[in-house]
Order: structure tokens, then sequence, then C-alpha cells
């Protein structure tokens, strides 16, 4: 299946990335109205540190021990291979936080588990961060 | 300094109502413009650090900003105009001449905007280049002068050395150090890919891009630096540089800061120090000179690569090209006043040298009269802006044209002209590692094959156009040109007619 990587090389920690994910998953019609003022949580993170620094974001595991510690049911894995959560069954338990060993999934602001579903559940249906991303440090592809 | 006699030459505009904080404008700025503070929790700006180079415009994802011109204005006056005060300001302040970078920005004559080309109507009809061949292959070089046969009446067909081309266009000579490493690499990645060649500048050629040398033009300049026996043998050709559009009569400088790592290696200098590249080449003071160095060139690659010969355009071009012609190069590169450059002195850049235009139809023009314009290839340089350009130019004598700035441009310059700062934020006139990586050079590669490619297709539309099926056909051509607002004196240079006539 077609995965988000990332090219830690290119990666120029603008965090524009993060900004077109909360976008694009907001519902919202542009970014202003969708992030403007209000808490946000983006499913792709900028990892840094003095020289380095690069996106993370869900690798969409062959075998995804999040989906194993998910104690309701929230995060399944489809059919097409993509990792997928229901927001709605999540409980806020933080069992696949602890599990995933890339750091991929996070808590929004009312202890609910956010991961990338790259933009295939949103109006886009094709990963946003991708789309934006001015030095192609993230790209979406099979490998 | 207490008092600041100038002022910022731009104001950031940004618009509250669409600003999100993301900071993306304060991360990509490199001269610390945008920050936010914390307390009024907003983006704010020290306007004093802009230099308009647009990054955190083409950055903004809610396009909140904008970059104007500061709209204060000292007390108008048609002699000592806004900008010449702001000069004296500076000058009085540092004691040292302006520096100033990229082509000549001042209101000359653009002759190209004043030349307009034909098109064929009812007779000799127009050709469609979607339908039929529209041949744009150059070869740049020496032609043969005529069918020679060998004493058994065989014709003999060994050609003289030359550049093939797969469209009139190249691009131009920008050092590894004056411009990034993945500059140079899109330039090379994209000139093999589009069947064209790009010029090392004075920098040397880093050893990464030795497999690109069928499409490299490798250059010997007044410093010498980076020449060796392994940079001439991994060339298509090279090229001598006597002269530079942007800054004629005199050398280049790059500072001790940007001579780092592998830029001293590539160029074989030590760490750290000034390099200044003498004005003249110290062993070049006539033709005869030149025409020892060409040689010697030739003979250390064994008469297999074309040597070009590039001078800057200047009063007495036209000579200066015949002499050229005559001492053994294959190709003269003439570049024009307008040519762009990473530093040069603001009073040079402004104020020497002549049009490109008007250099190339003199030198053109001087060539066929003396019967020697085959003898050698001619491409010009010095702000070719477009297809139409080129067409232009073609038309009036050259071969191929050069292309730098609008090269730069295709990978993102927006031509802020503060090179010299080594502070650019789209990762091309940097060596600074955080800068220079924002420059992905498969990105930079992409846009200059698709500009490139573009510009080949209109040189195609225009050509077929004017009833022309191949650039040969069109090269020289000037019936195909007419001029416009121009005085008899200019067209007699130039070699066209008014148009109407």
């Amino acid at each position: 299946m077609k995965r988000v990587y990332v090219k830690e090389e290119w990666c120029l920690g603008c965090h524009l990335c993060e900004y077109n994910c909360a976008f694009a998953n907001s519902n919202e019609r542009d970014m202003v109205s969708a992030l403007k003022g209000k808490p946000w949580v983006s499913a792709v993170q900028i990892e840094e540190s003095a020289d380095v620094c690069f996106a993370v974001a869900c690798r969409h595991c062959k075998e995804p021990l999040c989906v194993t510690a998910c104690i309701t049911g929230a995060l399944t894995k489809a059919e097409d291979g993509s990792v997928r959560i229901d927001r709605d069954k999540c409980v806020g338990c933080h069992s696949c936080i602890m599990m995933c060993p890339y750091g991929a999934v996070v808590m929004d602001g009312n202890h609910v588990a956010n991961k990338c579903q790259l933009c295939l559940t949103n109006k886009f249906g094709q990963p946003k961060c991708v789309e934006g991303c001015p030095n192609g440090a993230i790209v979406y592809e099979e490998r | 300094m207490a008092i600041q006699y100038n002022n910022p030459l731009f104001e950031v505009v940004r618009n509250y109502d669409r600003c999100i904080n993301c900071r993306v404008c304060e991360r990509q700025c490199a001269n610390g413009v945008h920050y936010f503070d914390e307390k009024a929790g907003k983006m704010l700006s020290d306007e004093t650090k802009c230099v308009d180079c647009q990054r955190c415009v083409c950055l903004c994802p809610t396009h909140a900003l904008k970059i104007i011109p500061n709209p204060n204005s000292f007390r108008k006056n048609n002699n000592w105009k806004q900008s010449l005060l702001c000069e004296i300001y500076k000058q009085a302040e540092s004691g040292g001449i302006l520096t100033s970078s990229m082509g000549n920005p001042e209101e000359f004559p653009i002759y190209f905007d004043k030349i307009l080309i034909n098109a064929s109507q009812v007779t000799n009809p127009s050709i469609d280049p979607l339908r039929e061949p529209m041949e744009t292959k150059v070869y740049l070089g020496s032609r043969p002068q005529g069918v020679q046969k060998d004493a058994s009446g065989k014709i003999i067909c060994d050609l003289p050395v030359h550049l093939w081309l797969n469209m009139p266009i190249m691009f131009s000579a920008m050092s590894y150090g004056s411009i990034s490493y993945n500059a140079h690499k899109a330039m090379a990645m994209a000139s093999k890919k589009l069947g064209i060649f790009y010029n090392t500048g004075e920098g040397g050629l880093h050893e990464d891009f030795y497999p690109y040398g069928a499409n490299t033009i490798v250059q010997v300049a007044s410093g010498r630096f980076g020449v060796h026996q392994g940079y001439l043998d991994a060339a298509a050709a090279i090229e001598i540089k006597i002269g530079q559009g942007a800054k004629p009569g005199i050398g280049g400088h790059l500072p001790g800061e940007k001579i780092v790592g592998d830029i001293a290696k590539t160029r074989m200098i030590p760490e750290g120090k000034e390099v200044v590249s003498p004005a003249p080449h110290h062993d070049i003071y006539s033709i005869e000179d030149l025409r020892q160095l060409v040689l010697s060139l030739k003979e250390a690659t064994a008469y297999t690569k074309p040597v070009i010969v590039k001078i800057a355009a200047v009063h007495n071009v036209a000579a200066i090209a015949s002499g050229i012609a005559r001492s053994g190069a294959d190709i003269i590169a003439i570049d024009g006043y307008r040519g762009g450059t990473g530093a040069a002195p603001t009073r040079t850049r402004d104020n020497v040298g002549i049009p490109i235009e008007l250099a190339l139809a003199a030198v053109d023009s001087r060539l066929r009269d003396e019967g020697i314009r085959d003898n050698v290839g001619l491409v010009v340089a010095g702000s070719v802006r477009s297809s139409a350009d080129i067409v232009k130019a073609i038309c009036l004598g050259a071969d191929a044209c050069y292309i730098g700035s609008a090269a730069l441009i295709a990978m993102g310059c927006h031509l802020c002209r503060t090179c010299h700062t080594g502070n650019c934020n789209w990762g091309i006139a940097t060596q600074k590692p955080e800068l220079v990586k924002r420059l992905n050079p498969e990105i930079a590669a992409e846009r200059l094959y698709n500009l490139v490619t573009a510009w080949n297709h209109e040189i195609q539309e225009m050509m077929g156009g004017m009833g022309i099926n191949s650039i040969e056909s069109m090269r020289g051509n000037r019936l195909m040109l007419r001029g416009v607002g121009l005085n008899g004196k200019e067209l007699e240079i130039l070699g066209i007619k008014h148009a109407g006539e």
C-alpha cells in the first residue's frame, strides 16, 4: 500500500505539515476558520533538535501494536492496509500511545487519541501534509 | 548608531484576521524579521532586516503576509533620487564600496522589448509545430568552410569539435560557492535530462558532479581556481572567462566565510581565506596571448573539446570578438550589462558595459563582414528573460543563449538582490547548511527542466509562426525583426528595420 514516508534530509522544520494536517481533518473550508483561535491537534508531528528535524506520522504497520492494544476497538486495520481510528469509540486510555514504537499516536485536548489516516477519511482523499510540504520532505508512495 | 539615516526599504503587512500564529514565517526568515510576541500573543516584525525575498509570503499557509515598498519618502528631487541619498548614508557610515547582487536594475533601455518578431501571412505559410517537424537542435563551434576532399576524391568527414544542444539554451556560469551545492546539482541534473549544458563558473567542479561531465562546461578564469587535469578532462567544453557582464573589467571576490569545507577543496584553496580573482588574466595581454591559452587548453585535452571565450559586452566588443574568432577559440560568449552576479560593486554593475542586444548585433555584423562568422559559435547572456528574448537574440545572430537569472528564478529566487549577504532564504546563494537544504535539487531540477522545455515549445511556436522550421534558418535572420520606438542609429546598429518598413 502507499504510505507516507519522510525524507529527513529535506525537512526544514517549518511545521507546515502539522498545520495542513489539522486543517485537513477539521472539515472547515479554509485554514483560518479551522485553526485561528481554536485548539487543534495534528496527526503528524515534527521532531527536532539542534540540527535535525523530521516529521513523524503513523507507519500503518503490517501488524499494528496500537490496534492490538486498543481496549475498545477504536483502532482497526482497514482492508486497504491503513490503520483507522473511530474517535467516538476512544476512551482515552493511552494504551495505543504506550504501544506505538514510533510515537505516532497523539492525544487531543479532549483526551481522544488521534492519528494519521492518510487523509483517506476526509474530503482531500490524499495526505495534505505531503501536498503542502514545501521541500518534498514527506512523500506518499508505494515502497 | 543612534540615528538611523536609512529607513527600512520594505513594510511587512500582516493581516491579523488571517494570521494563525503558525510561526512558519519566523522559522523561514534567516534575517530574523518575524518574531512571536508572547505577551501580545501575536506575530510582529522587525522591518529593518527585511530584504523582500518573499520566502515568508510564499510559505504563509493562510496568505496573511504582504511585503510592500516602504511608502515613506524623502522630499522629491529628480536629481537626488532617494536611492542615491540612501547609498550616501550607507557609505558615510561604512566607508566601503557599495556591493550589489544580481543584474543591473536601473532604467536603461531594454532593446529586446523594443523589437518585434515577424509572422507569416498568406505567402510563405506558417508551420504548425504540433504537426510538423521543428528543429531546435544547435551545434556550437566552428563550422566547416566548405566540402573538402582527400587525394582520392573522397569527402573528408572530420568536423571540428563542437557542442550539440537539444535546444538553444544553456545555464550560465555560476560558481559553486556563489551558489549552493544543491543549486549546482539541480542545474547538472536538468542539463543532463534536457540535453544541454551548465557552466561551473570559477568555483571548480565538485567531485560529486563529475558524472554530469558530458553536460558540463568548465570555466578557467583569472584566478584559475579549481583547475586541474581531471577538471578539464571531465568537461564537455572549456570556457575561458575574460569578463562578466555584471562587472566588466574587475575580478571576483568570495568572502572567507564562504570558503568552507568542500568549497575550499573544490577551489583548491585554503579554508577561510578571501578569494580574489584578479581583474585580468595575468598571462593574457593580447589576442596572441589569448591564443596561447586557448591552444594550451586544447593541447591539454587532446583537441577533443571546444574552447569558449567569454567576454563582457563593452564598447569595443566587436573588434575584441573579431580577435577572439581568430584566436583558435570555437565559441564566443558575450555577457551583457544586465547580467547577474553573486556580488559586484554597485557602481560597476550599474554603469559599466553595454546592452547585449547592441553588442550581439555589432559582433555578428563584424564577424560576417570579415567572413569569419562561421569560425565560431556565438552565445549571448546578460538578461535573457524569456523565449521571445531567445528568438530575438538568434535572429540578431546568436547561436544560443545562456540563462542565469532566469534559471535561479525558476528555482525560487525572487531577485531580492542580496546574494552577497550569504543569507539566501531560498537555499540558492548561500552556504549555510540549514539554508542550503531548503533547495531540494530534485524539485529544483524538475522546475528547470519544465522552464526550458516550456521555452523550447514557445520557440518552436514562434519559429513556426515565421514559417521557419529550423534554428539554423533563423540564425542571423534580421529580416524577421522590426524595431519600435528606436532611432535611426539604434536600428542601424541592430541591423533591423523599423516596424512598418
